[in-house]
């Protein structure tokens, strides 16, 4: 009997295997790709644009006609009238032309403008056609062309406006050209503002992600015990993780309103302050405040993940520290803490990168004033609120890269943390 | 330290924090529930926590010890030294409610937290245990507090008037004798903004989204888990990977391609965007489940004629449902309170969803009731299913929360 040996490479059934697996993951590879990935590569190619909000429509001539004159009987005078203009003030159109069916009986008495054409009978409506050529930026003008109208025009009896003229152009997007520059960028570093938000941006995602970490521990460590209402207060404690941001974003901001803030108004009552503080306008109190937020509002989630680690150690421990005569706080420091340390690992490089590309909450409690811009904020801020797409793709390339740094360093640590 | 940890001084000193803890629940609570002023009261804290925290060890009974702090603490308010202090125009009864919540916040838990505790030397062990209960009875107060009281807050403004709110910012009592007044920024919500649309026009794209994510997340999540194929682990880990892509950077260049393509303002181009958002989360929970299944069954399956298809249709979907359900509920969240790609995508209010309507409330020509009475209505649905489901809910939230 010969040896059994393990085939070597695919052979057809896992050729099909795989074929099968790529058709079942088509759907999902095709529409990350178009909606993430494409995007993402996109912004490397807007950062080197200089695009504004206004810049976003492709520049196209625009063209107005009017009749002038009121014409009454056959042999009365009329002026057409062709208003030409290019929707952009700085960018050039190529090969314009403009082409309208005029009616019946319309004869030109005066000069055509140059590069106009008529062709056609005069009784069945003639074509008329015009190349411009390349009109310039903010280019607009008039062009008038004196005619008379005959008998057939009146026997046609429609509105010479109806038809509409319709015109041609080829003109650049910004977005399509081949025209680059290292502006956005420069601009960018160029400032103190830049490291004034990359700082902040350090600061609101350190002290969130630990504030939110060592919080959720805490809670974590309350609800490991057994008692009546546990459940309740486990689903209690997660509602500022799963009400929508947008409601308790602008429940504190209601709350801690300057003027008519019930937190105030508690403090002032209370004789802890004077007049009404600002807490989400000045600083550094709005930094500490949104910080709050984020501890507040991301506490939940940490919560979840060490109480579920903390149930899945085993009781034999704890009953043989305490045979060692171990006391409640050593068993916490050398028994419980060691073993979640795994978890709040994960956790916390999980949250340092979502805090960091954290937007909704900063945007809805301050939009981003009284220092509390962050890296996020500042992408939305310098593409819509300056209306510079440009520099606001630059700011999402800084973004990105710094996400690239933390995923590698995620992916070194998570193979070998089996934590998740 | 070992001469301090002795029962006659750690009672005390314990005492005195949680009066302290407690008078200052009691004050704010007070505070929110008559709209006049209570502040917690240094000296009136101290000497109750004190005597409370001495007399736990020898009266072992809770109840006289909330006995003993009640009156106390009513003693001593009237004596102008309480340990929640009130204004000059609260009256009797509310002070009265006032002693008796702080008895009562008092005694229960000193009582439960110095039990069994000697009144001479204590052991390691038994100051640790008194240390624990403390910050448990710490813990427990101030995290229901954080969390009950913005959500106490959004709906008492949401039932207020414009008058009241700015009358007295601190006075949440309701007004029983309005009636059905009490809920009229609800009604002017759903009348005058819309609301009702809204709240159809979000329901709509979230269970398509939920739809969408599991139709393409399902076949992906099962190749993964089950099949071999070359790029198989590169491909689960670029999954993780999409998690952490921020969204506002993906955001821009998708409103710039929805603008020339006239899709921005749409229904139809928030519903090919969000899905892509949940595919990733929902893909990575379900090839976990998927994982754990047993393989057997649907070996069986292949060998009885089925295609793959037909194995996931009628084996492993059946054997996943309370996976589905959990990664259903989780997509239904992230769907429903979605905010940024609804706000930079939509303008027209005609086509807005809830969290876009609530931000268009943000404005100081609409009063701040109506803006409560917007959150409370994104609030309650995702919170209905939530408490409903809460078992599939904390499923999908541990399995999936990475991202958030």
């Amino acid at each position: 009997m010969t040896e059994a040996i393990p085939p070597k490479g695919t052979g057809p059934l896992g050729r099909r295997e795989a074929r099968v697996a790529w058709g079942l993951l088509f759907p999902t590879v095709f529409s990350v790709a178009m909606v993430i990935l494409l995007p993402l590569l996109s912004i490397f190619w807007i950062s080197f644009k200089p695009i504004g909000l206004a810049d976003l429509r492709a520049p196209v001539p625009v063209v107005r006609e009017q009749i002038r004159g009121r014409p009454e009987a056959p042999g009365d005078i009329a002026t057409v009238e062709y208003r030409l203009r290019n929707s952009s003030r700085d960018t050039v159109i190529d090969a314009v032309t403009l082409s309208d069916r005029w009616p019946p009986g319309v004869t030109v008495t005066g000069d055509l403008p140059d590069g106009c054409s008529l062709t056609g009978p005069v009784e069945a409506g003639q074509e008329f056609f015009c190349n411009f050529g390349t009109i310039e930026g903010g280019y607009n003008d008039r062009f008038k062309i004196d005619v008379t109208l005959g008998q057939a025009f009146f026997d046609w009896g429609g509105d010479p406006e109806d038809s509409e003229p319709v015109v041609t152009g080829r003109a650049d997007h910004v977005l399509t050209n081949g025209e680059f520059t290292l502006e956005n960028f420069a601009r960018l570093f160029d400032g103190s503002e830049f490291w004034q938000v990359f700082g902040v941006t350090v600061i609101y995602t350190v002290f969130g992600t630990i504030g939110a970490l060592v919080v959720g521990l805490f809670a974590a460590l309350l609800l490991n015990n057994d008692f009546r209402g546990k459940g309740v207060l486990r689903g209690l404690y997660l509602f500022p993780y799963v009400a929508p941001v947008i409601a308790v974003a602008f429940t504190w901001v209601t709350l801690f309103d300057p003027t008519s803030g019930s937190a105030n108004e508690l403090l002032i009552r209370m004789g802890l302050t004077e007049g009404g503080i600002n807490f989400f306008g000045t600083r550094p109190l709005a930094l500490i405040m949104v910080i709050v937020f984020e501890v507040w509002r991301y506490f939940p989630l940490s919560f979840l993940f060490i109480l579920a680690r903390l149930q899945s150690i085993d009781a034999d421990m704890y009953e043989a520290a305490d045979m060692d005569g171990a006391s409640p706080f050593q068993k916490f420091w050398y028994l419980s803490l060691p073993m979640l340390l795994g978890i709040l690992s994960v956790l916390f490089l999980l949250r340092f990168i979502w805090t960091f590309n954290k937007f909704d909450d900063i945007f809805l409690l301050t939009g981003g004033s009284a220092g509390t811009r962050t890296l996020t904020v500042d992408v939305y801020e310098q593409a819509f609120a300056i209306s510079n797409i440009g520099a606001g793709a630059a700011v999402a390339v800084v973004v990105f890269c710094c996400l690239l740094v933390f995923s590698i360093f995620f992916f070194r640590f998570i193979s070998r943390e089996e934590g998740l | 330290m070992g001469s301090l940890r002795q029962g006659r001084v750690v009672g005390p000193v314990v005492g005195v924090l949680w009066l302290l803890v407690v008078a200052t629940a009691v004050a704010v609570a007070m505070s929110f529930a008559t709209g006049a002023g209570f502040r917690p009261g240094l000296v009136g804290s101290v000497l109750i926590g004190v005597g409370v925290g001495a007399a736990a060890p020898v009266l072992r009974k809770g109840w006289a010890l909330v006995l003993l702090a009640a009156a106390a603490a009513l003693v001593l308010g009237l004596a102008g030294l309480g340990p929640v202090r009130a204004d000059p125009e609260v009256t009797l009864m509310q002070r009265v409610a006032a002693a008796a919540l702080l008895g009562a916040g008092a005694g229960l838990p000193i009582s439960a937290m110095l039990r069994g505790m000697p009144a001479g030397a204590m052991t390691r062990h038994e100051f640790e245990e008194v240390v624990i209960r403390f910050l448990t009875g710490f813990g427990y107060l101030f995290f229901t507090a954080i969390v009950v009281i913005p959500f106490y807050v959004m709906v008492m403004t949401s039932l207020k008037s414009q008058q009241a709110l700015m009358q007295n910012p601190l006075d949440f009592s309701i007004d029983l004798g309005r009636g059905t007044d009490l809920f009229r920024s609800y009604r002017e919500l759903f009348q005058e903004f819309h609301f009702g649309r809204y709240l159809t026009t979000s329901f709509v794209i979230s269970v398509l989204t939920v739809a969408i994510t599991l139709l393409v997340s399902v076949p992906g999540a099962y190749a993964v888990a089950r099949l071999r194929f070359r790029g198989r682990t590169a491909l689960s880990r670029s999954i993780l990977l999409i998690y952490m892509v921020p969204m506002i950077v993906v955001a821009l260049p998708i409103y710039i391609a929805f603008s020339m393509t006239g899709l921005r303002n749409s229904l139809f181009g928030l519903v090919l965007i969000y899905p892509v958002t949940t595919i990733p989360v929902s893909l990575y929970m379900l090839q976990g489940y998927f994982r754990g299944l047993p393989a057997e069954v649907e070996e069986a399956g292949l060998m009885d004629g089925l295609t793959r298809l037909q194995v996931i249709w009628k084996i492993t979907l059946p054997l996943s449902l309370p996976a589905l359900a959990s990664v259903s509920l989780y997509v239904f969240m992230i769907a429903w309170n979605e905010f940024l790609l609804a706000f930079m995508l939509l303008d027209d209010p005609s086509k807005f969803t809830l969290t876009r309507g609530v931000a268009m409330l943000n404005s100081s020509e609409v009063p701040r009731q109506h803006l409560m009475a917007g959150a409370v209505i994104a609030t309650l649905p995702i919170m209905a299913l939530f408490l409903g489901l809460e078992k599939f809910m904390t499923r999908g939230l541990t399995a999936g929360a990475v991202k958030g």
